[in-house]
């Protein structure tokens, strides 16, 4: 079998969360109490229980207002930092082109969340003995393997995610697009379909990147480098101190991660 | 139980997954030169019902083991939904395996602060009591110009559009044969 | 649905009207998807911004509860303009039709109006006819006197200008709708109408959905693929218990009710079996003495005989409106003593909700059969109240959740399909069908042993379902019709054998041979149990799937589908979309089932009315046989139209917990409404934690304009308030909703979903404590869209 891709197509989503919802059902994630912050978007971000959401973005432009949809999860990337900066082999690039997921192998050093430059994969540490593992949406790696879609696209009302083969998908992105430029959507594009060698899940966006809160261009930087230098130290991540340790020091970057991010938005 | 089976090859044919994937949990070794598998996380489903939501009337199929239900899913058979669920049909396994379900006769005395649990009997018994006193006290037979009416406006029902058309039918026959005018449902509202 | 979800995809224009699809139907979605990806547009109107508008080619605003000016603005729009399907107008509604001379309209008042009884004498809104009784017509349709000429008249005051002044929709927008919408005027074009309770829930809303209808004949749009009237529904079977009719004026099968002049069945069939003396007026309702009798049967066996008027008199005779707010008011009045709820939940859903739990609080006994602890099952532990001094006694009945039972369910498009039961009830909670028959069995047992009142209906009920949980198709079988002797052809031929089931309704009879539940559905044939069907492949080409399931009536998909050919010829207008055709050749009607099955131009396509055709003047309604603008009970504006403010016609009640809001206090105009991820009064999803996840509170919509106006922040806590009660919410402030420019006023307003309340995982206030208590003037539903209200930040 070649390379799968899910592809989103943004302007035939309605937002209904039937993809954030099944997901849950079919991957057994718990529910987690959230409050009404003055929008339809909740939870309000990915974390261990949610690998799947969709983000709501109001926007006003000059023909009024518009609602943008984006489902959020992860890239499934060619060059992904994640696989490359893992120790433990717990992800792994899949024959049929996703990041497969072992959490049997996870030590929960965390890299591949600290690393990932859509900032995907969220560790969740065992209440008890603090062991954490990571979690993020494998595009139902059992289904897909067994010749089923994945959850969210079996589930979309709306004809707006499709699976199958990557290049189809391509195609279909690409003439989508043509359509939206000719009825006037002209900052229509594809998303994905080179960023980091090249995702294995593609958007057909409306709107600008930025607009959907995507990166306009992820920065594969860390690729090779990386492996490297980490992975010894992932290796010997074994020991709670040194876990401990592992901790801190994300912390750190995420916190300057952060604020990179607050920057590029600003 | 006179559950439909749907054959896994009927489900599988109709619903276009390539034939040879299977729908039960297994580690099953795999055929030369197939890429690596994963063993499904549960049985996608085998009977079929019809979505408890809104009345767009989505196939879904139900995953069972062991007497439980294990998944419910979009029935990639229907013509209307083809296998796809809005966020509330994804969730219909927390309608099936819910703490806050009732499996208990609940009754609550007149001037009492909380419930106690009932048998059905003594329950069943008491309402058919109350029906029959109720009706019997509040029975009009004739109006004040000598109309035979025949009606009681003691009881009031209201419900119907969470049920099946079945249970509709046998509820109305009843309502009606003991009288009743107060009759509504969501339909009204 | 005149028509079926699937058929939406045929539509070259969807306009999405007093319904919000994507959020409240989302599958919907997916047939909207495929008319666009066909080149359909999506028009969406509606007060605010919605997942539906993000989706739309146009999008119009409108003020909540001025659908009929926004509508009778198009119907002025099409006739000006001639844009409608002219030889459809014609020859398949009554636009030719003479109207009585004495029938008039001015200043918001059609003739015949008394103030005293707020109702209509509707003598004058009539026919012209001829010596036979058959109507006066001129087919050019320029008599002075024409339905045609009349419904010119009326919506000529309807132009853009004051539409949008009214309605508060720009002026563009409105041109956008309506030259997109009027193009399906041409014959070969389909437009389809999808609406739901933002039409139906006003004081005028059976208006509202004439107005759709008018529009929709206009354009030659009924009975066509990818046309009609959709009422898309809320939830799973409520179409099915509309069928089964647990609704105080109809009985299985929309039969009357009887009221106090039946004294007799034979008055009773008098007044209810409409007559013609077209000979080309099949007339349907004709048949109604054979469905009535059948029904009789059915319920009352060897008991109902010939000589006994088939046990008619078993039958409870109306006395008075005892629909849904009467209902309450007559609870709050202490008039009704017992109280049977079947998963419902008046407590969060009804209008006023504090009166109408108030009024619970009457009662001596309360039986609730439900998944779950709903507010209504636990009215009497609410806030505020003290269950020392409510004397109610409450049974709270543990009910099989949807996999655990078997039964059938109908759909929006009439789809009759059957479920399975997967697992076994859960705890001690039990079938429906169980609970009722149980319940029933007792009562009968009392009335037998002990005797009482009146006990024949009851004792001598056919009930007969054994002592376990009764078999679904048994009911089945009842409820779709049986022979009860042989019966014969017109040659003495045995046709249906004594003990089998009937193919279909025609072959009911009104004799006491035959017993039928439910005249409409018979879907137990003995062909087996239809609803059951599953044949996936479509073989109509325009999406029928007609051996899937089973549809009423008799499995026609797409309701008047004569009116989709040409009356002369049998050919569709539409030939890419074609419902029916006549094959001249085999002698028959090829596609869907007909609306009967004589040769093209033998039969007018309207079977349902006497006189067969769509009614342009629909005299049948009690406030007015053309749609008119009125302002709902409660609004903040003069209705610029007429000096009718209000429907003339709609009942006002005055306890002392009906208030009326006025605009002085209360400037906001306020609706409710859903949100995908909750379902109406929420026990169903506000116990599921998936769904509480991604939506877990109470929030009210509202522009920036009125945030700022009000200082009140996005997220901040806020109140609503109305005359009747108030709720605490989340503040939305979004862009998605805009104020309304009304005759030159700014009018806001704000929106408020209405699934919470105080019981279940997620709790917080019922926004129908805020709704009135007063209904639409022909169908009573409570006017939940659009009332007034104050907002402020809760400091």
């Amino acid at each position: 079998m070649g390379k799968v891709s899910l592809l989103i197509d943004t302007s035939k989503c309605t937002g209904c969360r039937g993809c954030q919802v099944a997901c849950k059902e079919w991957n057994d994630l718990a529910a987690t109490d959230t409050t009404n912050w003055g929008s339809y978007e909740n939870p309000p971000d990915l974390s261990a229980s949610t690998w799947t959401r969709i983000a709501f973005h109001e926007v006003e432009g000059d023909s009024g207002v518009k609602w943008l949809f984006l489902k959020q999860g992860c890239m499934q990337c060619t060059q992904a930092v994640c696989v490359e900066v893992c120790p433990t082999q717990a992800l792994q690039h899949h024959d049929m082109g996703f990041i497969s997921l072992d959490q049997e192998r996870c030590n929960g050093c965390g890299y591949c969340a600290e690393f990932c430059p859509f900032q995907i994969p969220r560790l969740e540490a065992n209440a008890f003995t603090g062991q954490g593992k990571i979690t993020k949406c494998t595009l139902c790696q059992d289904r897909v393997t067994n010749d089923m879609s994945p959850a969210c696209a079996k589930t979309c009302p709306a004809n707006a995610i499709y699976f199958g083969d990557r290049q189809e998908m391509l195609a279909t992105a690409k003439q989508r697009v043509d359509e939206l430029k000719a009825g006037g959507h002209s900052n229509a594009s594809v998303y994905g379909e080179t960023e980091l060698g090249g995702l294995g899940r593609m958007y057909v966006l409306l709107e600008r990147p930025a607009q959907y809160g995507l990166p306009e261009n992820p920065s594969p930087a860390l690729a090779g480098f990386w492996q490297k230098g980490i992975q010894p130290f992932g290796y010997a991540a074994v020991g709670l101190t040194l876990l401990g340790l592992g901790f801190n020091w994300l912390a750190q970057r995420r916190n300057s991660a952060l604020s990179v991010k607050a920057q590029e938005e600003a | 139980m006179c559950a439909m089976r749907v054959s896994r090859r009927d489900f599988l044919k109709a619903s276009g997954i390539a034939t040879g994937s299977l729908l039960l949990p297994t580690s099953a070794a795999l055929a030369a030169g197939e890429v690596p598998r994963f063993p499904l996380r549960k049985k996608v489903g085998e009977v079929t019902t019809i979505c408890t939501y809104c009345a767009v009337g989505c196939g879904q199929v139900v995953g069972t083991l062991a007497g439980e239900v294990v998944n419910i899913e979009g029935d990639p058979d229907h013509p209307i939904n083809q296998g796809a669920l809005c966020s509330k049909g994804a969730a219909s396994l927390q309608i099936i395996n819910n703490p806050k379900r009732l499996t208990k006769v609940l009754y609550r005395a007149p001037g009492a602060s909380d419930w106690e649990e009932k048998d059905w009997d003594w329950a069943l018994d008491r309402i058919a009591q109350n029906i029959k006193a109720t009706r019997d006290a509040n029975w009009i037979e004739k109006t004040a110009e000598g109309k035979t009416v025949n009606r009681t406006e003691g009881i009031a029902f209201v419900g119907g559009s969470q049920n099946t058309n079945e249970e509709c039918y046998l509820w109305v026959k009843a309502l009606r044969a003991m009288g009743l005018v107060y009759i509504e449902h969501q339909a009204r509202i | 649905m005149t028509n079926h979800w699937i058929d939406i995809k045929n539509a070259d224009v969807i306009m999405i009207i007093g319904s919000n699809a994507a959020e409240n139907h989302p599958i919907s979605m997916k047939w909207v998807e495929e008319s666009r990806r066909n080149g359909g547009t999506l028009i969406s109107v509606d007060p605010r911004f919605t997942r539906t508008s993000s989706l739309a080619d146009i999008y119009a605003p409108l003020r909540s509860g001025t659908d009929i000016a926004f509508i009778g603005g198009l119907i002025n729009y099409i006739l000006e303009n001639e844009l409608y399907h002219k030889e459809y107008v014609a020859e398949y509604t009554n636009a030719s039709f003479l109207v009585n001379p004495d029938f008039g309209f001015d200043d918001g008042l059609f003739v015949g109006y008394n103030p005293d009884k707020r109702g209509y004498d509707k003598s004058a809104w009539s026919y012209q006819t001829d010596a036979q009784g058959l109507p006066l017509e001129d087919k050019t349709l320029q008599d002075f006197n024409t339905a045609f000429q009349h419904l010119k008249r009326h919506y000529a005051r309807y132009d853009l200008e004051t539409v949008s002044s009214i309605t508060g929709t720009p002026k563009d927008a409105l041109e956008k709708v309506y030259s997109a919408y009027a193009a399906t005027g041409q014959p070969g074009k389909s437009g389809t109408i999808m609406y739901a309770m933002g039409a139906t829930q006003h004081t005028y809303g059976t208006q509202n959905v004439r107005s759709y209808a008018l529009l929709q004949l206009l354009l030659g749009n009924i009975g066509v693929a990818g046309g009609g009237i959709n009422a898309l529904r809320g939830l799973h079977n409520v179409q099915g218990s509309t069928d089964m009719c647990l609704l105080f004026h109809i009985l299985p099968g929309y039969l009357n009710t009887p009221i106090e002049a039946d004294q007799t069945l034979e008055a009773y069939l008098a007044r209810s079996t409409p007559q013609t003396s077209d000979p080309n007026s099949v007339n349907w309702w004709k048949n109604y003495p054979k469905y009535m009798v059948s029904l009789l049967k059915a319920w009352w066996g060897e008991a109902a005989t010939t000589e006994n008027e088939f046990a008619y008199q078993y039958l409870p005779k109306n006395g008075a409106d005892y629909s849904w707010i009467s209902l309450f008011e007559a609870m709050y009045q202490g008039d009704t003593k017992g109280f049977l709820v079947l998963g419902q939940n008046p407590a969060v859903s009804g209008p006023n909700a504090n009166m109408e739990r108030k009024a619970m609080e009457n009662l001596d006994w309360l039986v609730v059969v439900d998944l779950w602890e709903t507010e209504t099952a636990s009215f009497w532990k609410r806030p505020g109240a003290n269950p020392d001094d409510i004397k109610t006694e409450v049974f709270l009945l543990p009910a099989a959740s949807y996999v655990e039972r078997d039964g059938s369910v109908t759909n929006s498009g009439r789809w009759v399909q059957w479920r399975y039961k997967a697992i076994d009830p859960l705890g001690d909670s039990k079938e429906d069908l169980w609970i009722i028959n149980q319940i029933m069995q007792r009562v009968q047992g009392l009335y037998a042993t002990d005797g009482g009142i009146f006990p024949e209906p009851i004792v001598n009920l056919t009930w007969d379902y054994g002592d376990g949980v009764p078999d679904a198709e048994q009911v089945a079988r009842e409820i779709s019709g049986s022979a009860l002797v042989d019966l014969l052809d017109a040659d003495g031929n045995v046709l249906v054998p004594a003990g089998t089931q009937v193919k279909n309704f025609t072959q009911l009879r009104d004799d006491g041979s035959t017993a039928a539940g439910n005249w409409l559905y018979g879907y137990y044939t003995d062909a087996g149990n239809l609803a059951k069907r599953r044949d996936s492949v479509d073989k109509s080409g325009i999406g029928l799937y007609s051996n899937w399931a089973w549809d009423w009536p008799v499995n026609r998909r797409i309701i008047y589908n004569r009116a989709s050919v040409h009356p002369v010829t049998g050919e569709p207008w539409d030939q890419e979309h074609p419902v029916i055709r006549w094959d001249a050749a085999a002698n028959k009607w090829v596609g869907d089932v007909p609306d009967g099955g004589t040769p093209p131009n033998t039969i007018h396509p309207f079977i349902m009315k006497p006189e067969g055709h769509g009614r342009i003047f629909g005299f049948g309604r009690t406030d007015g046989p053309f749609p008119e603008h009125y302002e709902p009970w409660e609004s903040p504006v003069a209705n610029l139209l007429s000096g009718t403010q209000n429907n003339p016609v709609f009942k006002i009640w005055a306890s002392e917990m009906d208030h009326k809001g006025e605009a002085g206090q209360y400037p906001v105009v306020a609706t409710t409404y859903r949100v995908t991820e909750h379902m109406q009064a929420g026990a169903m999803t506000r116990n599921l934690p998936w769904l509480v996840e991604a939506m877990p509170e109470l929030f009210v919509e509202m522009s920036r304009e009125l945030a700022a106006q009000k200082g009140i922040k996005n997220g901040d806590q806020v109140t609503v308030e109305s005359a009747r009660g108030a709720v605490k919410a989340v503040a939305l402030v979004t862009s998605r909703f805009r104020p309304f420019q009304v005759n030159g006023q700014v009018v806001h307003q704000v929106g408020v979903p209405w699934h919470w309340g105080y019981s279940g995982a997620s709790t917080g206030d019922s926004a129908n404590t805020l709704t009135p208590h007063v209904g639409d003037a022909n169908t009573m539903i409570p006017e939940y869209k659009a009332f007034l209200c104050d907002v402020r930040k809760v400091v």
